[in-house]
């Protein structure tokens, strides 16, 4: 058995150890918001969080994560409850078809400087059909920061409130 | 699938050569891209990312000492790396992009042994030595001889990389470079990288030049011919213009999807010329 904590949450897979962690996120957990693009680790769709750092999920197996914690972009906002970064990309056109966009925000997440430079050396692993890139770069310089602060504050409060839910 | 999980160096070892077919796995990167091809199915893989002994970067007496499993990202970011072998720490940062840095591992770079090996010609200037282990014990083997071609090494059966060892070098040089040169900025894979290093004496004659290019043969190349050429003599444009024409003698480019032969020796020429030159480089 495989045991890691996703989005706060312990979890645990009885499956196939080499089963890509982007497959046992979507396909075992439901989690859908890590996209599948290319399956081999060049357009950032399956980007998540492994211990805080972003990694392409199609290039994971699950065996190791093992005793790590991942992070998926359901620990960010939710509809009607989006997180700073998330509002940004919707203010600034950062969004078209989305498919690109829940990678995106875990990476961008965890940039440091968000200067519209830093942002687009920082997000070299992500490719989107639509937008163009320019309001993504937008969209992420714009959003208040540092935006590592806000995502793991937001986790804090939706973790305090499915304890008080309990 | 069965995967095999070491906790230490021993026990990696151990089940090595107890299942020599295992197929050792760091930061998966290049395996895991098999895997999705069907390539791997009813292997054994060697998990050795719980190796904690093959992750850290460590100052010993005569160089760092480099595990196996240091990623990327962290070869990148480490004090040591930077202050002493800042091109490798360059190359580093050149590999694929952040998520790949953040996974992918130098001994699993090396192993790979791809012609485009973006860590090569820093190790090759650098003249890092490899370690290997198995049941046997441990062997270092220079950089340069430790491949035997597109996609192999001359590891032998049983035998994992333990770290890379960088010796510190004496004096720091005039000039120094690496330059990838691929179709864009992240994620592309080497047309052809260089590295470079030079001393110049007080009589401004070159003490000593080295340089690699990747991706121009089947290994990693020095450029031995063009090295020894320049050595003791001043630096100026028709011996700089000598030096790129003996840049031939030690390269094969090959024609491929990614460049013409001929375009990545135009581009391997100008960047020697650019650095002999001091054109281009920096410190
Ligand atoms: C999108 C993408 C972009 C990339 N861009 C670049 C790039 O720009 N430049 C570049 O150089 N590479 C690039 N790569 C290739 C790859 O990321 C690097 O080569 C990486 O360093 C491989 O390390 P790893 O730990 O992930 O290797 P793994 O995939 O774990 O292993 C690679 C090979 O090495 C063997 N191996 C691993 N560790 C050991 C060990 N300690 N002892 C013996 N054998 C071992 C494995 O059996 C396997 O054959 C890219 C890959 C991807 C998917
Ligand atoms: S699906 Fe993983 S990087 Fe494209
Ligand atoms: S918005 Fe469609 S791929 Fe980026």
């Amino acid at each position: 058995m495989i045991a890691f904590t996703v989005n706060g949450r312990k979890r645990s897979f009885k499956g196939p150890p080499f089963k890509r962690l982007l497959d046992v996120l979507r396909e075992d957990f439901g989690l859908t918001a890590t996209k599948e693009g290319c399956g081999e680790g060049e357009c950032g769709a399956c980007t998540v969080l492994l211990d805080g750092k972003p990694v392409t999920a199609c290039l994971v197996p699950v065996c190791q994560a093992q005793g790590r914690k991942v992070e998926t972009a359901e620990s960010l906002g939710r509809p009607g409850r989006l997180n700073p970064l998330q509002r940004s990309f919707q203010e600034n056109a950062g969004v078209q078809c989305g498919f690109c966009t829940p990678g995106l925000l875990m990476s961008a997440s965890r940039l440091k400087k968000t200067d519209p430079e830093a942002v687009r050396v920082g997000l070299a692993g992500h490719l989107c059909r639509c937008t163009g890139y320019m309001h993504i770069v937008e969209s992420v310089s714009k959003a208040p920061s540092p935006l590592r602060e806000r995502s793991t504050a937001a986790l804090r409060g939706r973790r305090a409130l499915a304890r008080r839910k309990r | 699938m069965t995967v095999l999980r070491p906790r230490d160096a021993a026990e990696a070892v151990a089940l090595y050569a107890a299942r020599p077919a295992a197929l050792p796995l760091a930061g998966g990167t290049d395996l895991l891209v098999l895997w999705t091809t069907g390539a791997l199915n009813g292997r054994t893989v060697l998990d050795l990312s719980g190796v904690k002994e093959w992750r850290s970067i460590r100052k010993t007496v005569t160089g760092l000492s480099i595990g196996s499993l240091a990623t990327h990202a962290e070869l990148r970011g480490d004090p040591a790396v930077r202050r002493e072998f800042p091109l490798l720490a360059a190359a580093a940062a050149a590999v694929g992009a952040e998520q790949i840095q953040n996974r992918g591992t130098l001994g699993g770079n090396i192993a790979n042994a791809s012609p485009a090996g973006d860590a090569f010609p820093a190790l090759a200037v650098y003249e890092a030595a490899v370690v290997a282990v198995s049941r046997k014990g441990q062997r270092s083997i220079p950089f340069c001889e430790f491949f035997a071609g597109v996609k192999k090494t001359n590891l032998a059966p049983g035998e994992l990389i333990a770290s890379v060892v960088l010796p510190y070098l004496e004096t720091r040089p005039r000039r120094q470079l690496f330059r990838k040169v691929g179709t864009r900025a992240a994620m592309s894979i080497s047309k052809t990288a260089a590295a470079g290093l030079l001393w110049v004496g007080p009589d401004r004659r070159v003490r000593e030049l080295r340089f690699a290019l990747g991706s121009m043969a089947p290994t990693v190349r020095r450029l031995r011919a063009a090295e020894g050429l320049v050595k003791g003599k001043r630096l100026g444009r028709e011996l700089a213009a000598e030096a790129c024409e003996l840049l031939r003698r030690d390269v094969s480019p090959i024609e491929d999807a990614r460049s013409t032969a001929e375009y990545r020796l135009h581009v391997s020429q100008n960047l020697l010329a650019d650095f002999l030159l001091g054109t281009q480089g920096s410190h």
